[in-house]
């Protein structure tokens, strides 16, 4: 469950980001977070992932209180996420299955624990026969489910996806919606932020809207709505 | 750390090194001149010092017993300078055995054939343990009943310890320059292998792992980087300093420097290079990675 309350940040020198934002998402929820550049999005990820402070409010994360959160304890805050990016973040010289294990070897997993897991995940994400290839040996659409996998080998809350389909093509787009969503179906919680208007209308969620740092609208009727405001 | 770890992190450090194979040489080669140079300077300090307590050895203070002692009463004497503290050794010397030490002394020994003994005093030729206290161990020597005279050459022995802290000074300040500079070095390419993953470490800090974790490959690569340049500089260390022996020995047929058997220090260069080269490895890769963990 992951809860803003009251959240305001302020960059320097004086620009305003967020501005009171309050929302909660609670665990196995599915939600969609829309909002046109600068409106605030990338810095509630930034908040989430505790790589910035807010300047004022609460944030609480699956079970931690970021603003009270000590450094030594925000690698296990970020054990209970999964981050998926726009660029897919892959190394390019380990190959897919060194790829998603060593999401797993980082946090201190055994070497069976991994062969277990790893293959199973990518089953899940449909490159079970492309383990071996290099990142740049795959389309993007495989890139972003191989970034889909190591967000979820080491089993979060909640997967965070930033603009996942901002490099793919509609119908690779489509592919990666649709196993974000049989992966919220499989219990995890799942944040997308897109753009993807289109995209998000064709499923009926959550979705969020901010804009100059507010949330705007909030509820299931879809990015139109959040349109026409 | 945990143990499924440890072969993990192990392995990336030493994969580190070979991948940036260039810089981890260029890294290597530049600490075993900053050693070598520090490591040369700091043995022929060690030399000179051994040679300036040789030759501090030979300032003898002459103490001058009162003429109207007899031998045995001048002899008693001795008691009480050795109960000084600061006096390694007072030989006795006769007034018979001055007179004859001074004519050996003299060109022509003809000249002073007949001379009476009592022309000289007993005395007592004194060491010290420390020749920084020759002054107030002679104003205590004074002190003793019997003794009239006391001849010391206070300047050659203040000589010797300015020589002494000038030298002193000046090898603290050049070591710890090199140090410095090597650490550095290390930190440098430590800093560029950094550079070079900032992608996985971001990627790494994302997926949870703790900073212990991120540090702990770059420690290794240091560490190897300054364990493998210490023992470059080492071996290096020893073939320069025997050939220089030799090329002394060869040399200087007068015997006038004596250099100490590089089996003497054997131990202490080998520990003192250990030391500098992970202190230097570790210290540097530390210092490099500080700002790439705190995102």
């Amino acid at each position: 469950m992951i809860e803003f309350r009251n959240v305001y940040k302020v960059y320097e020198p004086g620009t305003r980001a967020l501005n009171g934002v309050s929302l909660k998402i609670e665990d196995g929820e599915f939600v969609f977070l829309v909002g046109p550049s600068g409106s605030g999005k990338s810095t509630i990820i930034k908040i989430l992932t505790a790589e910035l402070q807010p300047t004022s409010g609460s944030v609480f994360v699956n079970g931690f209180t970021l603003e009270k959160i000590r450094r030594s304890a925000v690698p296990y805050m970020r054990r209970t996420l999964g981050v998926i990016f726009q660029d897919f973040r892959l190394i390019e010289n380990k190959s897919v299955y060194e790829n998603v294990a060593f999401a797993m070897r980082v946090i201190g997993a055994s070497e069976k624990e991994i062969k277990k897991r790893v293959p199973y995940v990518l089953e899940l994400v449909g490159l079970e026969n492309k383990s071996r290839r290099l990142p740049n040996e795959l389309s993007g659409g495989e890139q972003q489910r191989v970034a889909i996998a190591r967000a979820l080998v080491n089993n979060p809350n909640m997967i965070i996806a930033d603009e996942p389909t901002g490099n793919l093509d509609p119908a690779r787009s489509l592919e990666i919606m649709m196993l974000l969503e049989q992966i919220n179906a499989l219990g995890t919680t799942v944040m997308v932020v897109t753009h993807a208007n289109q995209l998000v209308d064709r499923f009926t969620k959550r979705v969020i809207a901010i804009d100059n740092g507010e949330i705007i609208s909030d509820g299931m009727d879809g990015y139109f709505a959040y349109e026409e405001e | 750390m945990k143990k499924n770890n440890i072969g993990y992190l192990l392995r990336e450090g030493i994969r580190s090194v070979f991948l940036h194979g260039f810089m981890s040489f260029a890294a290597i080669w530049v600490t075993v001149a900053c050693l070598l140079i520090m490591g040369t300077f700091s043995l022929v300090l060690y030399n000179l010092n051994e040679m300036i307590l040789d030759l501090e050895k030979d300032n003898q203070v002459l103490v001058y017993i009162d003429e109207t002692y007899s031998e045995a009463e001048a002899k008693s004497v001795g008691s009480q300078l050795n109960m000084i503290a600061n006096i390694h050794d007072a030989r006795f010397m006769s007034r018979g055995e001055a007179l004859n030490s001074f004519v050996a002394e003299q060109q022509d020994e003809a000249l002073f054939e007949g001379l009476d003994s009592s022309t000289f005093r007993d005395r007592f030729v004194v060491s010290m343990e420390n020749n920084d206290l020759m002054k107030q161990t002679c104003e205590e020597i004074k002190k003793i009943e019997g003794v009239s005279d006391v001849q010391a050459h206070y300047e050659i022995a203040e000589g010797f310890q300015m020589i002494q802290r000038m030298l002193n000074i000046a090898s603290m300040i050049i070591i710890a320059v090199l140090f410095v500079v090597s650490v550095l070095i290390i930190s440098n390419t430590v800093k560029l292998a950094m550079y070079d993953r900032k992608e996985e470490i971001s990627i790494m800090k994302m997926v949870g792992a703790t900073n212990g974790f991120i540090r702990w490959p770059f420690v290794v690569e240091g560490f190897i980087l300054g364990f493998v340049a210490s023992v470059l500089a080492f071996f290096l260390q020893w073939g320069l300093y025997n050939f220089l022996e030799n090329q002394i020995t060869s040399l200087d047929t007068l015997h006038l420097f004596t250099m100490v058997p590089f089996v003497e220090v054997v131990e202490l260069v080998a520990v003192c290079y250990a030391a500098v080269g992970f202190f230097v490895g570790v210290f540097g890769s530390l210092l490099s990675i500080r700002k790439f963990l705190k995102v």
